[in-house]
Protein backbone atom coordinates (compact mmCIF):
# COMPACT_ATOMS: atom_id res chain seq x y z
CA UNK A 1 0.00 0.00 0.00
CA UNK A 2 0.99 3.29 -0.67
CA UNK A 3 1.03 7.20 0.86
CA UNK A 4 -2.05 7.50 -2.14
CA UNK A 5 -3.98 5.17 -1.20
CA UNK A 6 -4.50 5.50 2.52
CA UNK A 7 -4.93 9.53 1.58
CA UNK A 8 -7.95 8.44 -0.38
CA UNK A 9 -8.84 5.50 1.44
CA UNK A 10 -9.02 7.45 4.81
CA UNK A 11 -9.81 10.81 3.01
CA UNK A 12 -7.04 12.76 4.64
CA UNK A 13 -5.83 16.53 3.88
CA UNK A 14 -2.42 16.63 1.94
CA UNK A 15 -0.61 19.61 3.31
CA UNK A 16 2.65 18.84 1.62
CA UNK A 17 5.08 16.60 -0.08
CA UNK A 18 3.27 15.19 -2.78
CA UNK A 19 6.16 14.12 -4.13
CA UNK A 20 6.58 11.44 -1.64
CA UNK A 21 3.14 10.00 -2.29
CA UNK A 22 4.04 7.21 -4.05
CA UNK A 23 6.31 5.42 -0.73
CA UNK A 24 5.28 2.41 0.51
CA UNK A 25 3.63 2.00 3.86
CA UNK A 26 4.94 -1.15 6.05
CA UNK A 27 3.30 0.16 9.35
CA UNK A 28 2.40 2.48 11.65
CA UNK A 29 3.13 4.29 14.90
CA UNK A 30 1.62 6.54 17.62
CA UNK A 31 3.27 8.49 19.42
CA UNK A 32 3.90 12.35 20.66
CA UNK A 33 7.10 11.95 22.08
CA UNK A 34 9.96 12.43 19.97
CA UNK A 35 12.47 10.48 21.64
CA UNK A 36 10.16 7.39 21.38
CA UNK A 37 9.84 8.31 17.54
CA UNK A 38 13.04 8.62 17.23
CA UNK A 39 13.94 5.07 19.53
CA UNK A 40 10.81 2.73 18.25
CA UNK A 41 9.19 4.01 14.75
CA UNK A 42 11.00 1.77 11.84
CA UNK A 43 11.20 2.88 8.36
CA UNK A 44 8.27 2.77 6.14
CA UNK A 45 6.05 3.55 8.57
CA UNK A 46 3.38 6.44 9.39
CA UNK A 47 3.72 8.43 12.17
CA UNK A 48 0.57 9.26 14.02
CA UNK A 49 0.88 12.77 16.00
CA UNK A 50 -0.16 16.03 17.34
CA UNK A 51 3.07 17.54 17.26
CA UNK A 52 3.28 20.50 14.17
CA UNK A 53 6.70 22.07 14.79
CA UNK A 54 9.64 21.31 12.63
CA UNK A 55 11.63 18.74 14.44
CA UNK A 56 8.77 16.33 13.43
CA UNK A 57 9.73 16.22 9.56
CA UNK A 58 13.78 16.07 10.73
CA UNK A 59 12.84 13.00 12.77
CA UNK A 60 10.62 11.63 10.05
CA UNK A 61 13.88 11.75 7.58
CA UNK A 62 16.15 10.61 9.69
CA UNK A 63 14.11 7.65 10.40
CA UNK A 64 12.59 7.63 6.37
CA UNK A 65 9.37 7.02 7.68
CA UNK A 66 6.39 7.11 4.84
CA UNK A 67 4.61 9.67 5.64
CA UNK A 68 3.12 11.70 8.82
CA UNK A 69 -0.34 12.65 9.99
CA UNK A 70 -1.17 14.77 12.41
CA UNK A 71 -4.57 14.61 14.09
CA UNK A 72 -7.55 16.45 15.68
CA UNK A 73 -7.47 18.86 13.00
CA UNK A 74 -4.10 20.15 13.36
CA UNK A 75 -1.89 22.44 10.90
CA UNK A 76 1.64 21.96 9.94
CA UNK A 77 4.31 24.91 11.35
CA UNK A 78 5.14 26.41 7.73
CA UNK A 79 8.66 25.75 8.03
CA UNK A 80 7.64 22.00 9.01
CA UNK A 81 5.62 22.01 5.47
CA UNK A 82 8.14 23.49 3.81
CA UNK A 83 11.25 20.31 5.15
CA UNK A 84 8.21 17.79 4.12
CA UNK A 85 8.47 19.02 0.69
CA UNK A 86 12.04 19.13 0.42
CA UNK A 87 12.39 15.60 2.52
CA UNK A 88 9.49 14.43 -0.13
CA UNK A 89 7.57 13.15 3.41
CA UNK A 90 4.11 13.50 2.60
CA UNK A 91 2.96 15.76 5.58
CA UNK A 92 -0.96 14.58 5.89
CA UNK A 93 -4.61 15.81 8.09
CA UNK A 94 -7.33 14.71 9.58
CA UNK A 95 -10.02 16.34 12.21
CA UNK A 96 -10.16 12.50 13.68
CA UNK A 97 -8.39 11.79 17.02
CA UNK A 98 -5.33 9.67 17.23
CA UNK A 99 -7.74 6.94 18.54
CA UNK A 100 -9.78 7.10 15.49
CA UNK A 101 -7.64 7.11 12.38
CA UNK A 102 -5.11 4.49 13.99
CA UNK A 103 -8.51 2.24 14.04
CA UNK A 104 -8.72 2.72 10.61
CA UNK A 105 -5.41 2.85 9.32
CA UNK A 106 -4.65 -0.60 11.34
CA UNK A 107 -7.95 -2.23 9.05
CA UNK A 108 -6.46 -0.69 5.78
CA UNK A 109 -3.14 -2.07 6.30
CA UNK A 110 -3.50 -5.49 8.02
CA UNK A 111 -4.69 -6.91 5.04
CA UNK B 1 36.14 0.53 2.68
CA UNK B 2 39.30 1.87 3.25
CA UNK B 3 38.16 5.79 2.97
CA UNK B 4 38.55 7.87 6.02
CA UNK B 5 36.39 10.98 6.96
CA UNK B 6 36.36 13.26 9.77
CA UNK B 7 33.73 16.03 10.13
CA UNK B 8 32.30 18.41 12.32
CA UNK B 9 29.81 20.69 13.29
CA UNK B 10 28.64 23.50 15.21
CA UNK B 11 25.58 23.43 17.61
CA UNK B 12 23.45 26.13 18.88
CA UNK B 13 22.38 25.79 21.95
CA UNK B 14 18.01 26.22 22.09
CA UNK B 15 18.27 26.36 17.84
CA UNK B 16 15.46 23.77 17.64
CA UNK B 17 14.96 24.97 14.00
CA UNK B 18 18.67 23.06 13.35
CA UNK B 19 18.13 20.21 15.78
CA UNK B 20 19.15 16.97 13.20
CA UNK B 21 21.03 18.97 10.74
CA UNK B 22 24.44 17.60 11.70
CA UNK B 23 22.74 13.84 12.67
CA UNK B 24 21.05 13.87 9.15
CA UNK B 25 24.75 15.36 7.49
CA UNK B 26 26.51 11.75 8.98
CA UNK B 27 23.78 9.48 7.80
CA UNK B 28 24.51 11.04 4.38
CA UNK B 29 28.15 10.51 4.99
CA UNK B 30 27.67 6.96 6.42
CA UNK B 31 25.35 5.73 3.47
CA UNK B 32 27.98 7.25 0.75
CA UNK B 33 30.35 4.99 2.78
CA UNK B 34 28.07 1.78 2.42
CA UNK B 35 27.92 1.37 5.76
CA UNK B 36 25.68 -1.38 6.90
CA UNK B 37 21.87 0.30 7.38
CA UNK B 38 21.50 -1.85 10.61
CA UNK B 39 24.59 -0.34 12.02
CA UNK B 40 23.51 3.54 10.27
CA UNK B 41 20.14 3.76 11.97
CA UNK B 42 21.37 2.87 15.34
CA UNK B 43 24.19 5.54 14.94
CA UNK B 44 21.48 8.06 13.99
CA UNK B 45 19.63 7.53 16.68
CA UNK B 46 22.57 8.03 19.21
CA UNK B 47 23.54 11.12 17.34
CA UNK B 48 20.14 12.70 17.20
CA UNK B 49 19.16 11.91 21.36
CA UNK B 50 23.06 13.37 21.60
CA UNK B 51 22.32 16.55 19.13
CA UNK B 52 18.78 17.23 20.70
CA UNK B 53 20.43 17.46 23.83
CA UNK B 54 23.48 20.17 23.27
CA UNK B 55 20.36 22.23 21.59
CA UNK B 56 17.83 21.64 24.72
CA UNK B 57 20.19 21.81 27.68
CA UNK B 58 23.28 23.40 26.61
CA UNK B 59 24.47 27.06 25.14
CA UNK B 60 26.72 25.46 22.04
CA UNK B 61 28.52 22.74 21.08
CA UNK B 62 30.09 20.29 18.49
CA UNK B 63 29.88 17.33 17.05
CA UNK B 64 32.84 15.60 15.69
CA UNK B 65 32.84 12.81 13.22
CA UNK B 66 35.16 10.07 12.54
CA UNK B 67 35.08 7.03 10.12
CA UNK B 68 38.01 4.20 9.64
CA UNK B 69 38.19 0.70 9.13
CA UNK B 70 37.29 -0.87 12.14
CA UNK B 71 34.58 2.13 13.83
CA UNK B 72 32.40 5.32 13.74
CA UNK B 73 33.48 7.86 16.78
CA UNK B 74 30.56 10.48 17.36
CA UNK B 75 32.02 13.22 20.06
CA UNK B 76 29.32 15.45 21.03
CA UNK B 77 30.64 18.49 23.42
CA UNK B 78 28.93 21.53 25.26
CA UNK B 79 29.79 24.64 26.69
CA UNK B 80 26.70 24.25 29.36
CA UNK B 81 25.14 23.50 32.73
CA UNK B 82 26.53 19.89 32.75
CA UNK B 83 25.42 16.70 34.54
CA UNK B 84 25.29 16.96 38.29
CA UNK B 85 24.38 13.20 38.56
CA UNK B 86 25.51 11.21 35.14
CA UNK B 87 23.60 7.98 36.89
CA UNK B 88 20.17 9.44 37.39
CA UNK B 89 20.66 11.10 34.09
CA UNK B 90 20.61 7.45 32.64
CA UNK B 91 17.52 6.34 34.10
CA UNK B 92 14.77 6.06 31.80
CA UNK B 93 12.32 9.13 32.30
CA UNK B 94 14.21 11.48 34.26
CA UNK B 95 14.83 14.60 32.96
CA UNK B 96 15.95 18.31 33.63
CA UNK B 97 13.78 19.54 30.50
CA UNK B 98 11.71 23.09 30.80
CA UNK B 99 8.13 22.56 30.07
CA UNK B 100 8.38 24.69 26.91
CA UNK B 101 10.78 21.73 26.13
CA UNK B 102 8.39 18.92 26.99
CA UNK B 103 5.34 20.60 25.13
CA UNK B 104 7.41 19.76 22.20
CA UNK B 105 7.57 16.37 22.84
CA UNK B 106 11.09 16.54 23.63
CA UNK B 107 12.07 15.73 27.21
CA UNK B 108 10.81 12.68 28.19
CA UNK B 109 13.31 11.45 30.00
CA UNK B 110 14.56 8.80 26.91
CA UNK B 111 17.14 10.69 25.26
CA UNK B 112 20.38 9.09 27.46
CA UNK B 113 18.57 5.85 27.30
CA UNK B 114 17.80 5.48 23.44
CA UNK B 115 21.44 6.32 22.64
CA UNK B 116 22.89 3.67 25.34
CA UNK B 117 20.82 0.94 23.63
CA UNK B 118 21.73 2.37 20.27
CA UNK B 119 25.33 2.90 20.98
CA UNK B 120 28.13 -0.12 20.97
CA UNK B 121 30.28 1.82 23.65
CA UNK B 122 28.64 5.34 25.11
CA UNK B 123 30.85 7.41 26.98
CA UNK B 124 29.71 9.97 29.25
CA UNK B 125 31.91 12.54 31.26
CA UNK B 126 30.20 16.23 32.40
CA UNK B 127 31.23 19.54 34.91
CA UNK B 128 28.98 21.43 36.01
CA UNK B 129 28.79 24.78 35.10
CA UNK B 130 30.99 23.91 32.47
CA UNK B 131 30.18 21.11 29.93
CA UNK B 132 29.71 17.97 28.92
CA UNK B 133 31.19 15.38 26.72
CA UNK B 134 29.60 12.20 25.10
CA UNK B 135 31.04 10.03 23.21
CA UNK B 136 29.44 6.71 21.06
CA UNK B 137 31.70 4.06 19.77
CA UNK B 138 30.04 2.07 16.35
CA UNK B 139 31.83 -1.42 15.72
CA UNK B 140 31.85 -1.87 12.18
CA UNK B 141 33.76 -5.53 11.88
Amino acid sequence: MTAAEIVNKLDLQVFSGENGLNRKVSGGYVSDLLSDVMGNADEGQVWITLQTHKNVMAIASLKELAAVILVNGNKPDEDTARQSNEEEIPLLGTSMSAFEITGKLYELIKK
Amino acid sequence: MGEKIADQYSVTGGDFSRAGYASSQIKKSLKKLGVDMAIIKRTVVATYEGEVNIVAHAWSGKIVFAVDDEKIRIVLEDEGPGIEDIEQAMEEGFSTATSEIREMGFGAGMGLPNMKKNADHLHVESEVGKGTRVEITMHLN
